[in-house]
């Protein structure tokens, strides 16, 4: 009798320890979650929309990746590397004994295929332009199965961090880029319905007891375009997670249960509004005249209340923002700005001594026109339609007209690409990656995505020309305290010439059940399942 | 059936009265922002709480009830015009000229017509004031709402120039512009007077739909249809009921019309 107490005791005590291992979770079972769309692709080096770029998230395999919370690269499938030749070079050592899902084994000529494929131009990877750092070929040297080295023309900026957004293929594998590296492998799909994937077995990483990762046996990835019926399907238990909330859907899924929505803080994605500047643009030349003046741009800056904005419009669950970096990037961003102070004295003493006056409750510049202008923003959007009219409203206080008007996304992307018929936009921008180097495109007076003036031949002012040198220093030293130096110097240009006003940094909102053991969410993408392989659902 | 028909139009009436004397009804501007008293629930205050901006929603309801109730009034009444001068040349005219007309405008009703309205809307200048825009919008709608009329009207006219009284006309010597005047119009009036009811309620739905797809009155104007827009995020709707308001509105005027209608198809 006594030894069977003891039996049961000790089998009592092995599965609190086990339990308490996986914070009440166990092995198996399948996680639920909504795609937006089909997923375009299943091709990892041609992703290009957010479902793909969940699908290649789950199942491809990376040389390393970059850890959401600490920010860091994490050895992945090289178990260290090292940058040479002052930034041209970089050279893996890899993780030796690994297998795509379908057996084939992975080797250095894999990461030589996967590099040549996604640098060749037929392809059209978009991952591929960050690693175009000048005219030239790569070179890769397989100098065994587990060490390669990859030499580029020119020196690449943040090598290494651009590694977490490169899959690895096969180039073996009858299967070819269906053959996964990653946590699970694409077992069926039905097209508009759902993507079901399945535990890889031949996944490499264990876990600290020594157990295979990922403990989830399958991720069914169903495909659901309204997020109010997501949330309802949530709500319902009918799936596990919710990636990205609005304000509006958090509030009512914490009235309901607290448990079920986390806010992981100010992600990268921040919502803004500039003026056109193009000089070729077909607005009144008075209102070029107004717009390149940064005293103007200043003054607009200074007007707008962000914190009603972050409060009102995202219910809270938003930041002012300082620049284009929020402060949840811990390293790039720079703590010595201060989102613009809402100030509407200060705002019309500024445009005053630019010349503006007030006549009757209305803005007049120094030769009597009327300030009134348009601001442009996506038709559909409804807290950018919100965030407008709260502009709307708060420039009226300084005696300015605004009209706000909703176009459909590719009208709005005419005028703002080709016409450049508007004189306000307002947007937002998301950032990917927390490196600076990935908005060289934004930041160089030629760059496509230099919103305000595109592919400048020249830099308009002495402003956007020291923007340039400083977007060319970060990009071409590998000494990181130099590099920050310069990119702080940016955001400094950036704050005081005021050519994109930031608004607010928008906070990742997910909702997690709370049957979902080992979640650390982030502010940054993917933000609830970025460690999909550590998941475990609890008993359900 | 006549109750009813009572109660329809003292519907549209008060309707009506609230949005034209929405000024003194409503207790603040329907672009005024109380900010500090956002998403309040309703009070003495706000009858019908406050919207994520804080803006009353009874202003923003009885003001948006202005657009809706006058301006697509007279979009069918510009559909109507319109389907009358189509429709009737065609009928009256007969043989080729019918067929021609009548392609035209099988065709004009093949077009995705809210593609075209985006389209047209894309277009526009961007400095017009929410006021011109909205006109705007209800008069594009007008001038795509015909042709659905306009053969209703053509069948009418023809069947109408087989009648008796109209040979009869023709006999004494009554012809051409007289003859439309005089018999031919006062004949198809049931017909359009009922194109011009069924077409009131298709607009403010149209109005509606554009606003949802966020392309419809610009801000800070409201109508019904950018208020039942905000619907969209229904999850808040349970522990939120009064934010139905508008669509309670936009359902209650809208079967008033089909009230009114169904007694002017009667009569047509």
């Amino acid at each position: 009798m006594r030894a069977r107490a003891l039996l049961i005791s000790l089998v009592l005590a092995c599965t609190c320890t086990v339990f308490a291992q996986n914070g009440g979770g166990q092995n198996g079972g399948e996680l639920r979650f909504c795609l937006r769309s089909d997923p375009k692709t299943f091709n990892p080096l041609l992703v290009n929309d957010d479902a793909s770029e969940t699908v290649r998230y789950l199942t491809a395999g990376f040389l390393l990746r970059v850890n959401r919370l600490t920010q860091q690269p994490e050895p992945d499938l090289a178990i260290s590397w090292k940058i040479l030749n002052q930034g041209k070079s970089i050279r893996f050592k890899l993780r030796p004994d690994v297998r795509y899902s379908d057996g084939t084994p992975f080797s250095a000529v894999d990461v030589a295929y996967t590099m040549q494929r996604l640098l060749d131009g037929s392809v059209h990877s978009a991952t591929s332009d960050a690693f175009r750092s000048g005219e030239g070929k790569l070179v890769t040297r397989v100098l065994s199965p587990t060490l390669i080295e990859l030499n580029f023309p020119a020196p690449v900026a943040n090598l290494a961090y651009l590694f977490d957004f490169v899959p690895i293929l096969s180039s073996t594998s009858p299967q070819k880029e269906m053959a996964a590296l990653g946590p699970f492998f694409v077992a069926e799909h039905k097209a508009g319905a759902f993507v079901l994937l399945k535990r890889n077995p031949n996944y490499w990483k264990k876990d600290p007891q020594g157990r295979q990762l990922p403990y989830l046996d399958s991720v069914r990835l169903e495909v659901e375009q309204n997020p109010d019926i997501e949330a309802m399907r949530y709500e319902r238990g009918e799936i596990d997670l919710i990636n990205t909330v609005s304000p509006a859907i958090y509030e009512k899924l914490s009235s309901v249960n607290a448990s079920s929505v986390r806010d992981a803080g100010p992600s990268t994605d921040v919502e803004e509004v500039w003026f056109n500047q193009v000089p070729s643009a077909p607005i009144p030349a008075y209102k070029k005249q107004w717009f390149a003046s940064t005293a103007f741009r200043h003054a607009i800056s200074e007007a707008i209340n962000r914190e009603d904005m972050a409060r009102l419009v995202f219910r809270g669950h938003a930041v002012p923002a300082a620049g284009n970096v929020p402060q949840s990037n811990k390293f790039w961003f720079n703590a010595n700005l201060q989102p613009q102070a809402y100030d509407t004295s200060g705002a019309l003493r500024r445009l005053q001594s630019d010349g503006f006056r007030m006549e009757n409750q209305q803005l007049r510049d120094k030769n009597g026109n009327p300030v009134e202008f348009s601001i442009v923003t996506n038709a559909g959007n409804r807290s950018r339609e919100q965030m407008a009219t709260m502009i709307q409203q708060d420039l009226k206080k300084i005696g300015i007209k605004v009209n706000v008007v909703t176009l459909d996304f590719n009208s709005l992307l005419e005028r703002m690409t080709q016409t450049f018929n508007y004189e306000a936009c307002l947007l937002g921008t998301v950032n990917g990656d927390l490196d600076p180097s990935s908005q060289m495109t934004m930041w160089l007076s030629s760059g496509e995505d230099h919103i305000w003036n595109p592919k400048e031949k020249a830099p308009a002012t002495a402003w956007e020309a020291e923007i340039d040198k400083q977007m060319r220093i970060q990009a071409s030293t590998l000494d990181l305290h130099k590099r920050k130096a310069a990119w702080d110097q940016v955001q400094k240009i950036a704050w005081e010439q005021a050519p994109v006003i930031y608004l607010v940094n928008k906070d990742s909102l997910v909702a997690i059940s709370p049957q979902i053991k080992n979640a650390q969410p982030s502010p940054f993408r993917p933000q609830a399942y970025w460690n999909i392989e550590n998941l475990m659902l609890a008993r359900r | 059936m006549k109750m009813l028909h009572k109660i329809a139009i003292a519907v549209l009436l008060s309707a009506a009265l609230a949005s034209v004397l929405a000024r003194y009804i409503a207790p603040a501007g329907y672009e005024q922002q109380f900010r500090d008293e956002a998403q309040a629930r309703p009070s003495i205050h706000h009858l019908l709480g406050t919207d994520d901006l804080g803006r009353d929603r009874f202003a923003r309801v009885v003001y948006g009830m202005r657009v809706s109730l006058f301006l697509a009034p007279l979009a069918a009444l510009l559909s109507t015009i319109l389907a009358a001068a189509v429709g009737g040349i065609a009928g009256f005219c007969g043989g080729w000229v019918e067929r021609v007309v009548m392609g035209a405008t099988d065709l004009f009703l093949a077009l995705p017509w809210l593609f075209l309205l985006i389209t047209v809307r894309a277009v526009l200048p961007l400095n017009l004031s929410p006021v011109a825009s909205v006109i705007i919008t209800f008069a594009l709608l007008g001038m795509l709402g015909w042709a659905p009329a306009a053969r209703v009207i053509c069948a009418g006219a023809r069947q109408a120039l087989q009648s008796d009284f109209v040979w009869s006309a023709r006999a004494r010597g009554c012809g051409g512009l007289r003859l439309i005047r005089v018999h031919l119009l006062p004949s198809l009036r049931p017909a359009l007077a009922a194109q011009f009811f069924l077409s009131i309620p298709v607009f403010i739905i149209a109005e509606a739909n554009l606003g949802a797809l966020g392309l419809g009155v610009s801000e800070p104007l409201p109508s019904l249809g950018g208020l039942v827009c905000e619907l969209q995020d229904f999850v808040m709707l349970r522990p939120e009921p009064w934010r139905l308001a508008p669509l309670v509105v936009l359902i209650v005027v809208i079967g008033a019309f089909q009230v009114l209608l169904s007694k002017q198809e009667v009569q047509a």
